[in-house]
């Protein structure tokens, strides 16, 4: 399928569906003609295209209505649909992913718990088959939009005699279910973007298994690569993201300007601008079909200029302030909404979310440069003997 | 516009790649940097045979019409080899000055029967290009200094920028000096009222630019050489009976080498497309820091050995001091881009 073809399609589709109509009913309409993600199979959203392809639907339908609070789809969008493709029976495809991607139902992430952050694998939420259903019972925690969220993708250990990695199974959770328990825990910020979840004899019909059974590990990582790639795209403009209200607030702000300030802008915005080329050239690879490894570094990057670009924006501005500590649920993580010192502080979260730095410089240390591991110590051991 | 290698660029790197790794390994650069720095064998087969030389050159006039792209993969693989032939210096600097005269000696040039210098320091800049330069003439006649000039003992012709004009002089004194690079001997050049042909008008800045571009990718070849070298190193190193490399602390710092090579890949292959003053200035001010930073990552983690002159790590990190310095420092590059995106300074 090609450009042209494409077009001919979002046409037809145009000719049939009003957008000025109902926005769901567009919406439904627009996934079933195969246009919600051109790369994903027929039938379920795509037309099986190339994925840039997607950017003429996007630049085509760029007037038409788009699902709402975009910022909560993102876990669904993000790292729950390619996870259920890769995965998925054709019954879970048909049922999750329409309404997955018109926004009706939100999806959230039941990964990290208190004793499993960087070691994901040594997880200790259980889940017991009880003949055709799961019984879940754990605490997880980190989870994003947890109180919005219809479902969730959940890791759980399910057999706990045999080494970390092998024990789990992949699950989609029903969030309303009996026992689903969430809890909003306020961050540095004040607000609280993200939540515990306290699961208590959840019980789960074994439709809702993603993947074989001890075959979760395999399953997290596809979700996980996915985080990391939605976690690193950066600005395609440049002088574009992070640095703009920086430099636009220098420039508006004579008097606020230091020889040291100066020298140190001028390096972040350089760094800014090797770091945007960067992501320009990894998309140029990835269109080409040859995709690099340069992908993992991407997150590593910005995750270090946020927090140096927001820190320096505080220190320029002289800003002793803070626009709003209220404790409240927040949509979603809104950079440019928001004061210099809520920036600084969300910056915080991102060495660590999705993956912290330091295990991301293990992964290409390792995964791409081609360097030993450290030495395992828990590699063969049953998970139930495990230190804890 | 694209930030990727094209095929025809990939073939030109194999063969130049191939090339150097049989006639230039590091260990027969460190044999000769001492006595006979320059290795004229081996730029007679790039210039004659690969035909390297010739790449800025339009084909009506002797050359391969090729473009910069081109010119940037040749570069990248003499900067991991820290070759010491003079491309850089004539087929990118002597070679570009010339290009708007359209001048028969480009024929030459292209054919690499003859070299040029262009006597600029290498320590001037797009922003400073007369820097190191005293040069003026009489009734045809060169007289003055040029300090630091790269290239100039290996030239057979000399082509000096004075006021607007570029002229080709043959027989000035050349006198070699200790150099900090010792795979690029620097020189100073005195003109004792030399007898001087003028070419043609030359603008030095726009062509110390184009050459700041490119050495760009210079420097990427230095920092991938340093990268790879040193990985396969931490791999063989046994410490603590484990290979060194299998350390976080080790891991992490490579890590981010890596991330800053990737980075500078993406800078010179951007300021080789489009080599505009901002690109030019984001590719010098990144890629000089990644090429040294590189170069000491790799001294230090080669420990001891990395410290001996029989190591050619030394080679890579006199270069890419030299490079730091060369047509202008990170800093000076930096200090450009405030008013060329708008980011003034204190007033």
């Amino acid at each position: 399928m090609n450009e042209a073809e494409i077009k001919e399609r979002v046409a037809a589709f145009l000719a049939e569906h009003d957008p000025a109509g109902d926005r769901l009913e567009f919406l439904r309409a627009r996934f079933d003609a195969g246009l919600a993600w051109v790369w994903f199979p027929e039938g379920q959203g795509g037309l099986g295209a190339p994925r840039e392809l997607q950017q003429v639907v996007e630049r085509e339908l760029a007037d038409t209505p788009r699902q709402l609070h975009a910022g909560m789809l993102a876990i669904g969008l993000g790292m729950a649909a390619p996870t259920i493709l890769t995965f998925g029976t054709e019954e879970q495809k048909r049922r999750f992913l329409r309404p997955l991607w018109t926004g009706e139902e939100i999806w959230c992430q039941l990964f990290s718990e208190p004793g499993a952050g960087s070691d994901l694998a040594t997880l200790a939420t259980r889940a017991v088959r009880d003949g055709d259903e799961w019984v879940v019972d754990g605490q997880k925690v980190w989870t994003s939009g947890a109180h919005h969220s219809r479902w969730a993708i959940l890791v759980a250990r399910t057999d706990p005699d045999v080494p970390k990695h092998r024990g789990l199974t992949y699950f989609v959770c029903d969030m309303q279910a009996p026992g689903v328990e969430v809890r909003p825990l306020r961050q540095i910020t004040g607000e609280a973007e993200f939540n515990e979840v306290f699961l208590t004899g959840v019980r789960l019909p074994d439709e809702l298994r993603l993947g074989a059974v001890g075959d979760g590990w395999r399953v997290a990582q596809t979700t996980l690569m996915n985080e990391r790639v939605a976690i690193g795209g950066g600005p395609a403009r440049r002088g574009g993201g992070m640095v703009a209200p920086v430099v636009e607030a220098w420039r508006e702000h004579p008097e606020l300007r230091t020889h040291d300030l100066h020298q140190r802008l001028l390096e972040l915005w350089v760094e800014t601008e090797v770091t945007r080329l960067s992501g320009a050239r990894l998309r140029e690879q990835l269109a080409a079909g040859q995709p690099g490894p340069e992908g993992s570094g991407m997150k590593l990057s910005f995750a270090r200029l946020n927090q140096a670009v927001t820190g320096f924006d505080l220190e320029f501005r002289r800003d002793l302030g803070y626009d709003d500590w209220a404790f409240r649920r927040s949509e979603n993580v809104d950079f440019y909404g928001r004061g210099p010192g809520y920036r600084y502080l969300r910056a915080k979260g991102n060495s660590i979310e999705g993956g912290t730095s330091e295990i991301l410089r293990n992964i290409v240390a390792e995964r791409v440069l081609g360097l030993p591991s450290e030495p395992r110590v828990d590699k063969d051991v049953p998970w139930k003997d495990l230190p804890r | 516009m694209t930030l990727l290698y094209s095929e025809i660029e990939e073939e030109l790197r194999s063969s130049v790649r191939d090339l150097l790794a049989d006639r230039c390994p590091p260990a027969a650069v460190l044999k000769r940097v001492e006595s006979d720095p320059h290795d004229l064998d081996l730029w007679k087969t790039l210039a004659g045979e690969i035909g390297v030389a010739g790449l800025l050159v339009p084909e009506e006039l002797g050359g391969a019409g090729a473009t910069a792209s081109e010119v940037a993969v040749v570069l990248e693989e003499l900067g991991r080899a820290v070759a010491p032939v003079p491309f850089f210096t004539s087929s990118v600097l002597a070679t570009r000055a010339l290009l708007p005269t359209r001048d028969a000696l480009l024929g030459e040039l292209a054919e690499g029967r003859r070299t040029a210098a262009l006597v600029v320091s290498f320590t001037a800049s797009p922003y400073a290009p007369s820097r190191g330069a005293s040069v003026s003439v009489d009734d045809g006649r060169l007289s003055g200094t040029v300090t630091g000039v790269a290239g100039a003992d290996v030239a057979d012709v000399l082509l000096v920028p004075v006021d607007g004009d570029l002229y080709a002089v043959e027989g000035a004194s050349v006198r070699v000096v200790p150099s900090l690079d010792l795979t690029r001997p620097i020189a100073t050049v005195t003109f004792d009222r030399a007898q001087a042909r003028r070419v043609g008008a030359c603008d030095v800045a726009a062509v110390l630019r184009f050459g700041a571009g490119l050495l760009a990718s210079e420097q990427l070849g230095v920092a991938e050489w340093c990268l790879d070298t040193t990985l396969a190193y931490v791999k063989e190193r046994h410490q603590f009976a484990r290979p060194i490399g299998s350390f976080q602390a080790i891991k992490h710092r490579l890590a981010d080498l890596w991330l800053d090579v990737v980075r500078a890949r993406a800078a010179a292959r951007n300021a080789a497309s489009d080599p505009s003053s901002i690109s030019v200035a984001v590719a010098q001010s990144w890629n000089a820091g990644v090429a040294l930073h590189a170069a000491e990552e790799a001294l230090q983690l080669h420990g001891g050995i990395g410290m001996t002159w029989e190591h050619p790590v030394h080679l890579y990190l006199k270069r890419a001091k030299a490079t730091e310095i060369a047509l202008g420092t990170p800093g000076d590059h930096r200090e450009a881009l405030a008013s060329l995106v708008d980011v003034p300074g204190p007033e």
